[in-house]
């Protein structure tokens, strides 16, 4: 306490977050490896050799090259080429975009839905509380594979292939983001309960201020660090949700491929040889998943109130 | 002693209870071939009177169980009483709603026991604090906001220079600081401690009891002030009520009750402090244990571990009677001068 | 031969940034069927103090140098093995918590006659008899009933009663008591105080009584310890430093006490609050709250002197005692 004021990133800097972080090889390591693969997913377009979007610069004739190192390998395709003959690397690129925007994408509205409702339920608690938590029941006992399958069907249908290319994006978000919000309003909700009990609450109703107010201002800064661990376990979920739905063929569509649906368009050629196609994108998607857990795991460990004090 | 125009709080027969038997399905047990509804409430105030004077501070004290703070509690509306009624001013408060009790949210403020869990951990002090007055002067400007801050900073001892530092960063006692300058910081002139020291040390206790005082003489504050401390009691309060199991048994000018304690529990109460003059502990021992709020005894609450209980204590449940020795005393050993 | 000794005793607790220092060198004596107080704010070291003892400070916390001899034998350089022989037996403990002791899933019987057989050969029978024994000597109602019973069919007084008994039960020659009664009313306070008290003097068995409260010392024991940021600065016959208190500190301590000040007047106190062990003072640890501090007591760590059969560590006291003797040099 010598200094009067501290900076955001002096307290940053001092909190043990950044000291633990410093300490964690497992977490560098996995920062490092997440942050690459993030940026190379941003910068795709940039990084990639070829445009697998672009119908144009496809041509047939390249289908099935291996990687380099490999015999027929052409050096203008590093990790090879699809049955399609795209450039695996640069759709491995925009693969893991689309799997990342995704990712991201559901557990952005799991916690909007998962927050709110978990507030709601935590707070109020009584009869809002027994209807929310009933509903998160009925909706965590529906697998989300189960979901997606019907609601993918439905708008296949009424939309057709082409129309379906488009929207999938939008639809997986909303499949994947919709049927796992119990998750996070359960955490949600078990901190609400445990802060609205502490005096500080207390002392903001004294003070008269409406609910609206102490639900957001007060008690939910407070319940972010749960939120924060989850929602990165869940983003690694999201993300395999995503490749599952996709290797069933119920997701992103192969013009347009997800790291899921590169696997699945490679499958089909695993018995001819070009075991390339499925077994890198597969790597990729092992490895992204992984990094996000152990940060994940580390962030539970450090942000477990039981370990860290004061 | 006292004219009804200067009672600023008046507590008018409280009573709360709360529901331990859950859903109608929880209530229902099935037991020897029949089924049964069961409801159990706890009863933590059972009819409870007490005007607060203005200027005073009156000390409500009790041991764990006794319903202090849910007298607190409910004065403040935290909770909401389940029969009776709650005066400030004249003007009966327990019912009002949403903007009608805004004008007593800045009169009457609180303080709490833990002040460790009082200040939000996400808050700097200076948000702590500007938040209140922001909220009930609507109309004041940033500049008026920074110097009220630092008023009441400088008025509890803290250093107004320490406001972005957020709660985590201060000790036990100086968090007490904050807290008091939080309530003090809308100009209330009612003011509800909840066992305010309890949490701190000797040392520090000391400090803040001082603090409180001196606001009290500043600002023309009264007090309603919980503690289970009957030694801080002797020292601070005005009044003092006696709290058993949710009623009050002796109410009394604190120099009246700590020179002649009435009540049979009162006396035993005052013989438990530990004083410094002593050898050896030397306190009146009371027999068996203080039965739980949810089955309440008949008659007298004190009557299971009372040496002077006659079967007209276990019938009747005595009312607060005024003494001679000017004491308002809940005990019919007292009222038939058994005692 | 005392008891327990404690000398020049230092506890660390390891944390990141390197070590911090709990205990500074503490030493003190204990004689059979002694009750010793160990007062001072939370901070001060006192749990540390206790936990020391018997080796149980927990991690990050450890004994950095300093013994511990009991009968003569150094607990601080026993195995973990010989330890085990030791606790619970010969020096046993109560906690603040009456839950750190008892198992909620156990009934009491149960957990005392496993506590016997840890330490006894003895029979399941015999070992519930002597459980009876030690229940109905903590004055327990009905205590054949309780045997049955799980810790949390009891009372909050009634558990502190039943930790007594198990502190009791392998007639221990010294009880380190922490806290014992501050999580219970100031009526079951009393009660609890008073049997503890004719307990050990009944069956003459040593008492470290840890505790905040002066009240509580003043009354059960004989000799005191005032604790101040991991050091004793002061130690000697209970009524003589309540009565008269030499070090600024305890001075404080007592004279803060609601009960010595004058009704509504204002109360006695100390600026500041107890350093944390992240920034202790040079010197003196209480001289930035001390009113008699000089530029000597912000530099160097006072030694003990004796005033009365109390030993203080302040260098006003010892100036005082300085010109008290040149007073008497003169005269004579």
């Amino acid at each position: 306490m010598t200094t009067a004021t501290l900076s955001r990133w002096d307290r940053f800097r001092e909190s043990f977050l950044w000291y633990s972080f410093k300490r964690d090889k497992v977490a560098i390591a996995s920062f490092i490896v997440l942050v690459s693969m993030v940026l190379a997913a941003i910068f795709a377009p940039l990084l990639a050799p070829a445009d697998p979007y672009d119908l144009a610069q496809i041509n047939i004739m390249n289908s099935e090259l291996p990687p380099v190192g490999l015999d027929g390998s052409d050096p203008a395709f590093p990790l090879g080429t699809d049955a399609q003959g795209r450039d695996l690397l640069s759709t491995i690129l925009y693969g893991t975009r689309v799997s990342l925007l995704i990712g991201f994408g559901a557990v952005v509205l799991q916690a909007a839905l998962g927050i709110l409702f978990g507030l709601l339920a935590g707070y109020l608690g009584g009869r809002v509380d027994s209807i929310l938590m009933r509903i998160a029941d009925v909706q965590l006992s529906f697998s989300t594979l189960m979901v997606a399958i019907i609601v993918g069907a439905v708008f296949k249908a009424s939309f057709g292939n082409l129309m379906f290319g488009e929207i999938a994006i939008y639809m997986l978000i909303f499949i994947i983001g919709v049927s796992e919000w119990p998750q996070i309003a359960r955490t949600v909700r078990a901190s609400v309960l445990a802060e609205k009990k502490k005096e500080y609450v207390d002392a903001a109703k004294v003070m008269g201020f409406r609910t609206r107010r102490i639900m957001f201002r007060h008690i939910l800064p407070n319940t972010l660090s749960p939120i924060f661990v989850i929602a990165t376990v869940q983003i690694a979920n999201a993300i395999i949700s995503e490749a599952a739905l996709s290797f069933l063929g119920l997701g992103m569509p192969e013009t347009q491929p997800s790291l899921g649906s590169l696997i699945k368009s490679g499958f089909d050629y695993i018995q001819s040889g070009s075991w390339w196609i499925t077994l890198i994108p597969g790597l990729v998607l092992v490895v992204l998943v992984l990094v996000i857990n152990l940060l994940g795991d580390w962030l539970r460990d450090v942000m477990n109130p039981r370990l860290y004090k004061g | 002693m006292t004219s009804p125009s200067s009672t600023l709080v008046d507590i008018r027969g409280l009573e709360k209870k709360f529901d331990l038997s859950g859903g109608l399905l929880e209530q229902i047990s099935f037991k020897g071939g029949r089924f049964h509804r069961k409801q159990e409430a706890v009863h933590a105030i059972n009819g409870v009177d007490l005007q607060v004077q203005k200027g005073e501070a009156l000390c409500v004290v009790g041991e764990s169980g006794c319903g202090k703070s849910t007298v607190a509690r409910t004065v403040m509306g935290l909770l909401s009483p389940s029969a009776g009624e709650i005066h400030y001013d004249g003007q009966r408060i327990d019912h009002l709603d949403g903007k009608e009790v805004l004008p007593y949210r800045r009169k009457m403020q609180m303080i709490f026991q833990n002040p460790y869990a009082s200040l939000n951990p996400r808050m700097t002090i200076q948000q702590t604090l500007e938040e209140p007055i922001r909220f009930h002067q609507p109309d004041a400007t940033e500049s008026q906001i920074r110097d009220k801050v630092q008023d009441v900073m400088e008025s509890v001892g803290i250093d107004p220079d320490w406001g972005s530092r957020f709660g985590h960063e201060f000790s036990g006692g100086q968090r007490q600081r904050i807290a008091i300058a939080r309530a003090l910081a809308v100009d209330p002139e009612f003011i509800v401690a909840d066992e305010p020291i309890s949490a701190l040390d000797v040392s520090i206790q000391a400090q803040v009891l001082n603090l409180m005082m001196e606001a009290q003489e500043s600002r023309n504050l009264t007090y309603l002030f919980i503690t289970h401390d009957l030694a801080v009691v002797e020292h601070f309060g005005t009044r003092v009520a006696v709290m058993y199991l949710g009623r009050v048994c002796e109410l009394a000018d604190t120099r009246t009750l700590f020179s002649t304690p009435r009540h049979p529990y009162t006396q035993a109460l005052l013989s438990a402090i530990p004083k410094l003059e002593d050898d050896r502990p030397n306190h009146i021992r009371l027999q068996g244990e203080v039965p739980t709020p949810v089955e309440l005894p008949s008659g007298c609450v004190f009557h299971g571990r009372c040496p002077y209980a006659d079967d007209r204590c276990r019938q009747q449940i005595p009312q607060l009677i005024a003494t001679d020795g000017g004491a308002q005393v809940a005990c019919h050993a007292v009222e038939e001068g058994r005692l | 031969m005392p008891l327990l000794e404690v000398n020049d005793l230092v506890a660390r607790f390891a944390v990141r940034g390197g070590d911090l220092t709990a205990l500074r060198g503490i030493s003190f004596s204990l004689d059979k069927g002694e009750r010793l107080g160990l007062v001072g704010e939370s901070g001060a070291g006192k749990s540390v103090a206790a936990f020391s003892i018997l080796n149980l400070i927990a991690r990050p916390g450890f004994i950095a140098s300093g013994q511990i001899l009991f009968e003569g034998k150094d607990l601080a350089a026993m195995s973990e093995r010989e330890l085990r022989k030791i606790r619970g037996n010969r020096i046993a403990m109560i906690f603040q918590d009456p839950m750190m002791t008892l198992n909620p899933v156990l009934t009491i019987g149960t957990q005392m006659v496993e506590a016997l057989k840890a330490h006894r050969r003895i029979s399941t029978r015999a070992a519930r008899d002597i459980a009876l024994t030690k229940l109905r000597k903590v004055q327990i109602p009905s205590p054949d009933k309780r045997l049955d019973q799980y810790p949390h069919e009891l009372s909050g007084g009634m558990r502190q009663r039943v930790i007594i008994a198990i502190a009791l039960l392998l007639d221990p020659e010294i009880i380190i008591a922490d806290e014992p009664t501050t999580a219970l009313d100031v009526t079951i306070q009393a009660e609890i105080m008073a049997l503890l008290l004719e307990l050990c003097e009944q069956d003459n068995v040593a008492l470290m009584l840890i505790t905040h409260d002066l009240g509580v010392v003043s009354q059960v024991t004989q000799r005191m310890l005032v604790m101040y940021s991991g050091r004793i600065i002061e130690q000697g016959p209970t009524r003589e430093i309540i009565n008269d208190a030499q070090h600024p500190y305890t001075q404080g301590l007592i004279n803060a006490l609601p009960q010595m000040g004058e009704p509504g007047e204002r109360l006695f106190q100390i600026p500041g609050s107890m350093p944390s062990l992240k920034n202790v003072p040079t010197g003196c640890p209480f001289h930035p709250r001390c009113a008699f501090a000089t530029d000597q007591c912000t530099r160097l760590m006072p030694e003990y002197v004796r005033s009365g059969n109390v030993d203080v560590a302040c260098y006003e006291v010892s100036n005082l005692i300085e010109q008290e003797k040149r007073m008497q040099e003169v005269e004579s």
